[in-house]
């Protein structure tokens, strides 16, 4: 039978969010001298990437590998002849390599449709060509979904005057023919399609292993078959499922990353064909569109965004800087030429923004690109003899170190162009000078480009509004005293968003019985995995809030008239700027007013019909000339209601894309609805330009007025802080999608909706999913009119009282339902504490009640009728409460106490407690005198990796990578100096009093092959554990649990939406993440598709609360269930939701001493609390026919859509057999937990260093041992260094008691957690995450003693070095990569360069940087000392001094530290740099900068006057 | 919102009330002046729980951490506003009301709760003070009109939320003040009438009528009522009180607590009793039996009297100090409660069972009484009284008040002739909307829900208005209350 699952949509399964990474690679001969040994080579760097790339459950199935070469035309010249036809001469035919389908009749259909195209389009067809293959090798799942792979020739028509034209007319016949294709709707559309059609190119790719394209395809061996370069990539999905047509490379780039604003670049495209126009192209043009046709990864779009700036005349490298172009923010120094070259491209396109390393040809010259934060890596080579090898990692072809000219990587933002008709490699400062050249753009932007502040001031406004028209608007835009309090008000105070704690608890827009506001049907989308999210604080400079207004013009042609825009310094509007807008008059830049009210006299189906008049309206003001419209709600009054701001953008918006004319015109929303963050984030990513909140700013006014504010804040400055913060929050709200600027978050529509009917997303909101249906336009209508009502009623109350509370945030006894609430908590308190099993029935049937009404989506879901079994015949509840875990809560974000009992209930029985992210007491691994034990079994590894030691790790069950959370995924945290307590700064490896920052992102994640290394790590370290991955739900949640699951995760969590929190921003607890029914229902329904489920245990949380929520999710699909919240609550959390200000009246949160001592929890009260909880399951069981747990794990077939659905008119459209669907596979496939993964440790080299080890960890014995080394050999040392701490704990052995002197290029990973005695020491050169979480040990790194080229000016190691360290020593003769000691929280590095945010996130430690840094060196820097020799007086310039001082090293202490730290350096790596700063000390050392954290400097100078008054005293 | 860490800045402090000595003269209220810092300060404490159980724990749902917070930072009459938002009579709740709010103050876990009921009545005699509280009558009259029967708590409430929605407002009063239980219930020292009176003014200004010394059902037939009206609202208290049921009960010099506490506010406003009418604890030993409020308030009562020596015994045991293992917060604390009566002297005792009364010329001397022990609670939760054998005692008493509660409300006249169903206890039944069984016809307060507390009534009345206002005109504003109790 066929195994074999197509990327087809079903369930809650998109393809569109399928995600991969890989390892990508060029080998090239820089003079452009072809040869097949660049083919041999190409493919040997394919097998060393092997493990970059994946395979699925069908272990021989690659997830797609490829190489993309010129046209070997000796090769196919002989080929064809053999076939019967002549070649004509080079360069005057092409080669189409083509995927046919199966079957014949379909086959013959695309052929004929090719030959007829051809020849249609003035051509002439040649012939076809079976491209030889063996299949012997090859998986069972890549055989059976293999297409037929056939070449076709073309050779150019007679009436085509030149190359140029020919490649034209190509472009133009593969559009034709694939939306032909298209229209034929073949049974498997993927099985067509044309890797590559060009006189210049020919692509080899396939669903197949890197190591074995090689085998497959038979042409790839033959010596006449030459090329002057290859393009190589190896892919790793996150699925499984059959497609030949994913693989890399494109037809003209190969791609490793992410482009996170794809579905906006996407309609941009699509938004401005009509102004399109190409006199070479002619009529052709229109058979291009759509450009980019939907539905292909972001890879493919890109290749069709990029062959469409090819074709539109730019040159290779000036096609790609337009399309991802570098950081331009105020704080990136750069050459105003270049500057003016991005702001004019800005004009035209925006940003393809997301981590991407690109490589990309136009058949001669190869380019490379990275983005401008440099997330991924790409190290390259030269050597003496031409040969260019470029690669993801080094050491992936062999190169003698004497022929090494020089080794380099690509920085973050800068570009790589290989000319051989221009000698070699241009640098990028050469290349992008001469494109800032092209043109005058800086004049041209000077001309022609206006800005807010050049406008005079506006003539006329909006008359004054009073108090009461104030509150009467208020009311008709639903605002609530919450809005007032909790957010508008504490923004304009403090300048920042505010922030919440203990997650969300209220019901879906959808399920809320409350009049909604159109902003609550959506969710943000956020990075997890497989991209990385951003830190718009600490990484600011690559963000900006920047917006543009006005007319784009033609792609294909570059003037003056295409400058003509207005450019806003950021996209919210004062009264007065919207009004300078309005009256604006200067070429090109004409304003128009639209109405977006309705009359609320007119029957209802009013909105709908305003809708469409609007969108008329809209038709006759872009004919009339208008580039931007202000789409204004003023004038609600009791016979107008306002149409929902996010319908009005969103509407327009896809109404104009829909008519190709949305570049014509920019969009500004004048409304009294927006007031918060979420929804400027909303308006904006679906098609605002700019928004003016005109009610929220009256609001501050009044709130002025009323003397709501300190008195410091005046109405003008509360208007300021208000915009800045809402800056912030919404680079905050794109950076958890890794975006950095708003120009490419515009219209990119990064959002799900839940509770949208299909016909609402698909008129409006296009594009966005929308899994559950719900409401349509007359339940958006109600509610408007709803509140309309209030404003204005029939009958007016005397002592009307004015806004109504909400309780959206905080619970009030008439404002929005709570899950948690009064009764819930007294009587689940009563329940725990009582061990009374009736009080437990009591709350689970409050909690179950209100939720089939109101709140949730398993309240909407019922068991079905069933054959019951004897309840005693249920596994008993000892059994099933080993499946439950408390949450992941740090200590630190709750008190020591709280946190201890929490474990101590756990390890009782046998269930899982989590350390949360912030390390652990070590005492805590010996057993209480009683036999209490109080480790947490779970250890969480989070971004800031605090507290992670070798020790840490090899003390647990279950490893745990965070990489969301569900009160704000994508987020990072941080925990306020006044929390680090002295106990929690030791715990944390940190200074107390100091600040901890948690990145947003893993600095070693920015892909799932990261994941899969990180994974690696820990396995390694920690052989016996579970390692798990935490995720959030969201759309596409499934296909990064496949990709988790393929990484070799043992467990994988989703987490809910809901799920508490110690602190982050309101609109994330609300705005952000899915209900875990979703994300585990959609992870069910991929893994099992994919046959990937049996060898993962599947976890979920978020609000579980009773033994029916939990039946739910185990028939939904969860093997484990996690239940926070109300653990906290058994130990006497009443929901004060103050955890983020350290005052939890009942010592849970907090960390104050007098507070603490309030705490009143004991473990069994939570033991209690979960027997109960595993009774009310086994009764359900026995109700349902379940003798066990595992029975039931996925048994969607027991699940109905309850009547609950029925329960109110809001929720009729909603669908719920979305989530009922299991996919349909084979009976064979697993549908719970079954087998453990196979993490191919046995491969480690670690084995054998153990072997030679045993003696030191023994005796403690001295070893020395000497290995060569390999980049597949990766976490070299790990697997040891967790054995030392099994066996020696914190202390680990004596200093340098086993030695190992390697060679060669090391991995990944390498010296990753290395423990106290064990020092390596490598001549060679490594890759990322060097001295990853090292615990002690020592690394020294120096480049071949054969090398020829200078070790400082020099790339010997990767990105991301001595990550979260916590002890050691690391000496590098050589420069690192982006990132180094990042997050370094103990140990002592010297390097001789390094490249951007050097030592960011820093707690502790030591760092000397002997030569250059790269930009923003100690951002977000808390602790520790960094020593950076700037001898040319550059370095302020390049550091991120917000959290710093910079001082020179005076102290005697600092100087004796600083030169003992070089003198090592020199002894142990024989540095030449080192000698020379030593020997010329008096003259160097005045040009080191001290690099000293205020904080840090801070505490520790207080403790030095401490200590000095103790001894004075003494 | 509010002082972060205010509660743990400031301590529980309220008001001080005036020496004993002095007071024990008077009948005028039990406080000294508060000042404003103070207050604020106590607003301070108030932590702005997300989960605020004071505001479910208070049967109006009072917005108490928003009035705390808004006191805290001075803004008195934005405070005002949002506490008249859901109660019509803080002054009254704020003075008489045993505030379950404080008992379930999230505060009250670990430390004293905050002085909520303290910073009410803070806010709303400011507001009298600054001028305020002014009449606001309604924009537009309905047309429609409603007769509420009984000025008490619950009638007043009910007529003012119905007057705010347009509708023209009676309040019909049998007796001479208005005010119900308020008036001539409430001892002064503990609600100075005038407080009444400077609310009724308002209401009066905002156009309600009231008519008082009209027995519905006596001086005007119920069925008069209900055709005269679009709507009639029941709010006449629970007026029958509980009787002992032992030997020697109809003794002279005894008598309901409620007569006896009339009179006091009778003779209060200088009115003049019949001397042998006159109920007077001066210079005698006086025996209250209830342990309640009303006990309470006859205890402060016989002091200002000059009582020799009073007693106040209580069948049920005596109540633990702190709470006990399965009476946790937020429950309603079974703990030991004083008032300030109980500053002023008197002796108090728990588990006496009164087995008689003996007298003299028809005139009580003695009570004669056993004392008992209490079993743990069964599985209904009630507890077995035992008692104790040998452990027979007689008290000398010259006045004996019965504190005991009230039963339910006067059947005879107006229930009687209007024919509602009651519920089992004797109360009017009424569905959610506070509709008795007649069409048209509400009833709300103690005389539906049985007796309880001020803070009960208001929210009745309240909800009456609400199903009133509804059933009159299809749809209402007004805000509904949700009555149901702590499950």
């Amino acid at each position: 039978m066929v195994r074999v699952f197509r990327p087809k949509p079903f369930g809650l399964y998109r393809p569109e969010y399928e995600h991969s990474a890989c390892g990508v690679g060029v080998v090239a001969n820089t003079k452009g001298v072809a040869s097949h040994e660049i083919i041999q080579q190409g493919l040997e760097v394919l097998v060393n990437l092997t493990h970059r790339g994946a395979a699925g459950s069908d272990p021989d199935t690659g997830d797609g590998a490829g190489v993309l070469l010129q046209m070997p035309d000796a090769f196919l010249r002989r080929e064809t002849a053999a076939i019967g036809f002549e070649l004509p001469p080079r360069h005057a035919y092409a080669v189409g390599m083509t995927f046919l389908p199966q079957p014949d009749a379909e086959r013959a259909q695309c052929e004929e449709l090719i030959e007829r195209t051809v020849v249609a389009e003035g051509q002439r067809f040649l012939g076809w060509r079976d491209v030889p293959v063996n299949t012997d090798h090859i998986g069972q799942v890549a055989t059976e979904c293999m297409p037929t792979i056939r070449q076709f020739f073309v050779a150019k028509g007679d009436g085509v005057e030149d190359e140029r034209a020919f490649d034209r007319k190509l472009y133009v016949i593969r559009k034709i023919i694939e939306h032909a294709v298209e229209d034929a709707h073949l049974q498997e559309p993927d099985d067509f399609y044309i890797c590559s059609l060009s006189p210049t190119i020919v692509v080899y790719k396939g669903l197949l292993k890197g190591e074995q394209i090689k085998g497959f395809y038979l042409d790839l061996s033959d010596p006449s078959m030459e090329t002057s370069f290859v393009l190589v990539h190896s892919r790793f999905s996150t699925n499984t499922l059959g497609s030949w047509k994913l693989a890399h490379p494109y037809r003209f780039i190969v791609h490793n990353g992410e482009i996170n604003t794809v579905r906006g670049n996407t309609n941009w495209m699509a938004a401005r064909q009509k102004s399109m126009s190409s006199p070479e192209f002619g009529d052709d043009l229109q058979k291009l569109f759509p450009i980019i046709p939907g539905a292909q990864s972001d890879t493919a779009s890109l290749d069709n965004a990029y062959e469409l700036m090819l074709h539109t005349g730019r040159p290779l490298h000036h096609a790609m800087m337009a399309l991802t172009p570098e950081a331009t923010g105020e704080k990136v120094q750069m050459a105003q030429e270049k500057r003016d070259f991005y702001d004019y491209h800005a004009c035209m396109m925006e940003p393809w923004d997301g981590p991407a390393l690109v490589a990309f040809t136009d058949g001669t010259r190869i380019g490379a690109t990275l983005d401008r934060n440099g997330l991924r890596p790409f190290r390259y080579l030269v050597t003496t003899d031409d040969l260019l090898v470029m690669a993801s990692e080094v050491g992936v072809l062999r190169v003698p170190p004497e022929k090494v000219l020089f080794k380099d990587r690509i920085r973050p933002g800068r570009m790589f162009l290989l000319d051989p008709e221009r000698g070699g490699i241009i640098d990028d400062e050469t290349i992008k000078h001469e494109l800032s050249q092209a043109q005058p753009y800086g004049e041209w932007l000077r001309d022609n480009m206006v800005k807010l502040a050049d406008l005079p001031p506006a003539a006329t406004g909006h008359s004054a509004m009073s108090h009461d028209e104030l509150v009467d608007l208020q009311q008709a835009f639903g605002y609530t005293k919450e809005d007032l309090n909790i957010l508008i008000e504490p923004t304009a105070i403090a300048g920042a968003e505010p922030t919440g704690s203990m997650g969300n608890d209220t019901p879906l827009a959808v399920l809320s019985e409350q009049p909604q506001l159109l902003f609550r049907y959506f969710k943000q989308l956020f990075a997890q995995v497989s991209n990385p999210p951003l830190d718009s604080i600490r990484e600011e400079l690559v963000t900006s809030v920047d917006v543009r207004l006005g007319a784009q013009r033609n792609l294909f042609d570059e003037t003056p008239e295409h400058a003509r825009q207005l450019k806003l310094d950021g996209p919210v509007l004062t009264d007065a700027q919207l009004a300078q807008i309005k009256e604006i008059d200067r070429p090109g830049l004409k304003p128009a007013t639209l109405s977006t009210l309705f009359d609320v006299r007119a029957g209802d189906g009013e909105l709908e019909r305003a809708m469409d008049a609007l969108r008329a309206q809209v038709d006759q003001a872009i004919t009339d000339g208008a580039t931007i419209l202000v789409l204004s709600d003023r004038g609600v009054d009791p016979d107008h209601a306002p149409i929902p701001s996010l319908l009005a953008t969103a509407g327009v918006h896809h109404h104009l894309v829909r008519e190709g004319i949305r570049t014509k015109v920019g969009l500004v929303i004048e409304s009294g609805e927006p007031r918060e963050v979420a929804h400027f984030a909303l308006l904006i990513g679906y098609g605002a330009g700019a928004v003016n909140p005109y009610v929220t700013l009256r609001t501050l006014q009044d709130a002025a007025e009323r003397g709501a504010f300190p008195p410091e804040v005046d109405a003008p400055t509360a208007e300021y802080n208000f915009i800045k913060a809402s800056y912030k929050g919404l680079l905050k709200i794109i950076s958890k999608m890794g975006i950095s600027t708003v120009h490419s978050y515009h219209g990119a529509q990064i959002f799900e909706a839940v509770g949208l009917s299909e016909r609402v997303v698909d008129k409006y909101f296009t594009w966005t999913a929308s899994r559950i249906g719900g409401v349509g336009v007359d339940v958006l209508e109600a509610d408007v009119r709803k509140l309309h009502t209030q404003a204005f009623p029939d009958a007016e109350l005397a002592a009307n009282p004015d806004l109504p509370s909400g309780g959206f945030y905080q619970w009030r006894r008439d404002g929005e339902y709570h899950m948690w609430n009064p009764d819930t908590i007294a009587k689940l308190q009563y329940a725990a504490r009582m061990n009374d099993f009736d009080a437990y029935k009591a709350f689970a049937e409050l909690a179950n009640e209100y939720e089939e009404r109101t709140c949730t989506i398993r309240g909407l879901l019922g068991f079905k009728e069933n054959e019951p079994v004897p309840l005693d015949e249920v596994e008993p509840a000892m059994a099933i409460i080993k499946r439950f875990a408390t949450g992941a809560i740090s200590l630190g974000s709750i008190s020591r106490e709280a946190h201890e009992s929490l474990a101590i209930a756990m390890n009782r029985v046998g269930a899982r407690s989590n350390s949360g992210e912030g390390g652990e007491d070590y005492r805590r691994y010996t057993p209480d005198a009683n036999g209490d034990r109080r480790f947490s079994a779970i250890k969480q590894v989070a971004s800031g990796r605090f507290g992670v030691t070798t020790n840490y790790l090899v003390n647990a069950t279950d490893l745990q990578i965070k990489m969301a959370q569900g009160a704000k995924p994508g987020e990072g945290g941080q925990l306020p100096g006044h929390k680090v307590d002295d106990y929690i700064g030791w715990v944390r490896n940190s200074t107390p009093g100091v600040e901890l920052i948690s990145p947003p992102p893993h600095h070693d994640i920015y892909s799932i092959e990261d994941l899969a290394q990180l994974i690696h790590d820990l396995k390694n370290v920690n052989r016996d554990a579970r390692i798990h991955v935490k995720l959030v739900a969201e759309i596409g949640v499934g296909t990064i649990a496949a990709g988790v699951s393929k990484a070799h995760g043992d467990v994988v969590l989703i987490s809910g939406d809901t799920g508490g929190t110690g602190a982050s921003p309101e609109s994330s607890i609300k705005y952000a993440g899915l209900p875990w029914e979703l994300g585990l229902a959609e992870t069910q329904q991929v893994l099992v598709a994919n046959d990937l489920r049996g060898r993962i245990v599947v976890q979920t949380d978020g609000q579980i609360k009773t033994g029916r929520d939990v039946a739910i999710a185990a028939l939904l699909g969860a093997d484990e269930f996690g239940i926070a919240t109300a653990s906290l609550v058994t130990q006497g959390c009443i929901m004060l939701r103050k955890c983020h200000l350290n005052t939890c009246s009942v010592g849970i949160a907090t960390q104050d001493p007098e507070l603490r001592e309030r705490f009143a929890g004991d473990p069994e009260h939570l033991i209690n609390y979960f027997m109960m909880v595993a009774e009310d399951l086994r009764e359900i069981m026995a109700e349902l026919g379940f003798r066990t747990v595992s029975e039931m794990i996925g048994r969607v077939d027991k699940l109905e859509t309850a009547e609950a659905i029925d329960y109110w008119a809001k929720t009729k459209g909603i669908d719920l057999s979305p989530v009922l669907v299991k996919p349909d596979v084979p009976e064979d496939y697993a549908t719970h937990h079954v087998i453990n993964q196979d993490h191919g440790l046995e491969e480690a080299l670690d084995h054998e260093l153990i072997a030679h080890a045993a003696p030191s960890i023994r005796n403690k014995k001295r070893v020395t041992v000497r290995l060569p080394i390999r980049n597949a050999n990766r976490t070299v040392g790990a697997m040891l260094a967790g054995e030392v701490a099994k066996q020696y704990g914190e202390d680990g052995l004596p200093h340098d008691t086993f030695q190992v002197e390697f060679t060669g290029s090391a991995g990944q990973s390498y010296g990753a957690f290395l423990a106290k005695g064990m020092s390596f020491e490598l001549e060679g050169d490594t890759n990322d995450y060097f001295a990853k979480g090292m615990s002690g040990g020592r690394l020294v790194v120096v480049p071949p003693k054969e090398s020829q080229f200078v070790p400082e000016e020099n790339v010997i190691m990767g990105n991301v070095a001595l990550y979260g360290a916590t002890g050691g020593e690391a000496f590098i003769r050589g420069l690192a990569g982006e990132r180094f000691a990042v997050r370094n929280s103990g140990a002592h590095a010297v390097v001789e360069g390094v490249g951007d945010h050097g030592c960011e996130y820093m707690t502790n430690g030591r760092v000397v940087v002997l030569g250059p840094t790269g930009r923003n060196f100690a951002a977000g820097m808390s602790g520790g000392v960094a020593y950076v020799l700037d001898e040319h007086g550059v370095f302020e310039s390049l550091c991120n001094i917000e959290l710093v001082d910079l001082e020179r090293v005076e102290t005697s202490e600092d100087i004796h530290e600083l030169s003992g730290l070089i003198s090592k350096h020199k002894q142990y790596t024989s540095s030449a740099n080192a000698k020379r700063i030593l020997d010329n000390w008096a003259e160097t050392l005045p040009k080191f900068v001290k690099v000293y954290p205020k904080d840090y400097r801070r505490v520790i100078e207080a403790k030095r006057r401490a200590e000095r008054q103790a001894v004075g005293s003494g | 919102m509010g002082k972060i860490t205010g509660f743990l800045d400031f301590n529980r402090e309220p008001p001080e009330r005036r020496p004993v000595t002095e007071r024990v003269k008077d009948y005028l209220e039990l406080y000294e002046a508060w000042p404003e810092e103070a207050m604020q300060d106590q607003g301070a404490r108030c932590m702005d729980c997300a989960l605020p159980f004071c505001h479910r724990g208070c049967p109006l749902g009072n917005l108490i951490p928003d009035w705390n917070d808004l006191v805290y930072k001075g803004r008195w009459q934005e405070a005002l506003t949002a506490l008249h938002a859901t109660n019509n009579f803080p002054e009254f709740t704020g003075r008489i009301c045993p505030a379950p709010c404080e008992a379930s103050c999230v505060l009250a876990i670990n430390s004293d709760p905050v002085t909520i009921e303290y910073i009410e009545k803070a806010i709303v005699d400011k507001g009298f003070e600054e001028g305020w509280v002014v009449p606001e009558p309604p924009t537009k009259r309905t047309g429609k009109s409603v007769a509420v029967v009984g000025s008490g708590p619950s009638g007043l409430a009910a007529a003012h939320q119905l007057n705010r929605a347009g509708h023209q407002v009676t309040v019909y009063e049998r007796s001479e003040y208005l005010g119900g239980l308020l008036a001539l219930g409430i001892p002064d020292f503990k609600l100075d009438k005038a407080i009444i009176e400077r609310r009724v003014d308002v209401m009066r200004a905002e156009g309600v009528e009231f008519k008082t010394n009209v027995d519905v059902g006596v001086d005007v037939l119920a069925e008069e009522l209900v055709a005269a009206f679009d709507a009639v609202c029941l709010t006449g208290g629970s007026t029958i009180p509980r009787r002992l049921g032992v030997e020697g009960e109809d003794l002279d010099g005894i008598h309901p607590a409620m007569d006896y506490l009339t009179q006091q506010n009778r003779v209060n406003r200088d009115q003049a009793v019949f001397p042998d009418e006159r109920i007077t604890a001066t210079g005698k030993s006086v025996l209250i039996l209830g342990g309640g409020d009303t006990g309470a308030d006859c205890l402060g009562t016989a002091h200002r009297q000059g009582a020799e020596v009073v007693y106040q015994y209580e069948i049920l045991s005596e109540p633990p100090q702190g709470r006990p293992g399965n009476n946790p917060w937020p429950l309603w604390p079974l703990i030991m409660r004083s008032s300030p009566a109980h500053e002023e002297g008197g002796i108090r005792d728990y588990s006496i069972l009164t087995k008689s009364f003996s007298g003299k010329d028809r005139k009580v001397t003695k009570l004669h009484a056993v004392r008992v022990e209490w079993g743990a609670p069964d599985a209904s939760g009630r507890s077995s009284m035992q008692e104790i054998a040998g452990s027979e005692f007689d008290l000398d008493v010259d006045l004996v008040l019965l504190a005991l509660g009230f039963l339910h409300p006067q059947k005879e006249g107006m229930i009687e002739q209007l024919g509602v169903e009651l519920d089992p206890r004797g109360n009017v039944k009424t569905d959610v909307d506070k509709m008795t069984s007649v069409p048209s016809v509400f009833a709300a307060g103690d005389m539906s829900r049985g007796q309880s507390l001020v803070v009960w009534a208001i929210a009745e009345g309240r909800q009456a208005a609400h199903g009133i206002d509804k059933y009159l005109t299809g749809a209402s504003d007004l805000p509904s209350v949700n009555l149901r109790g702590w499950v």
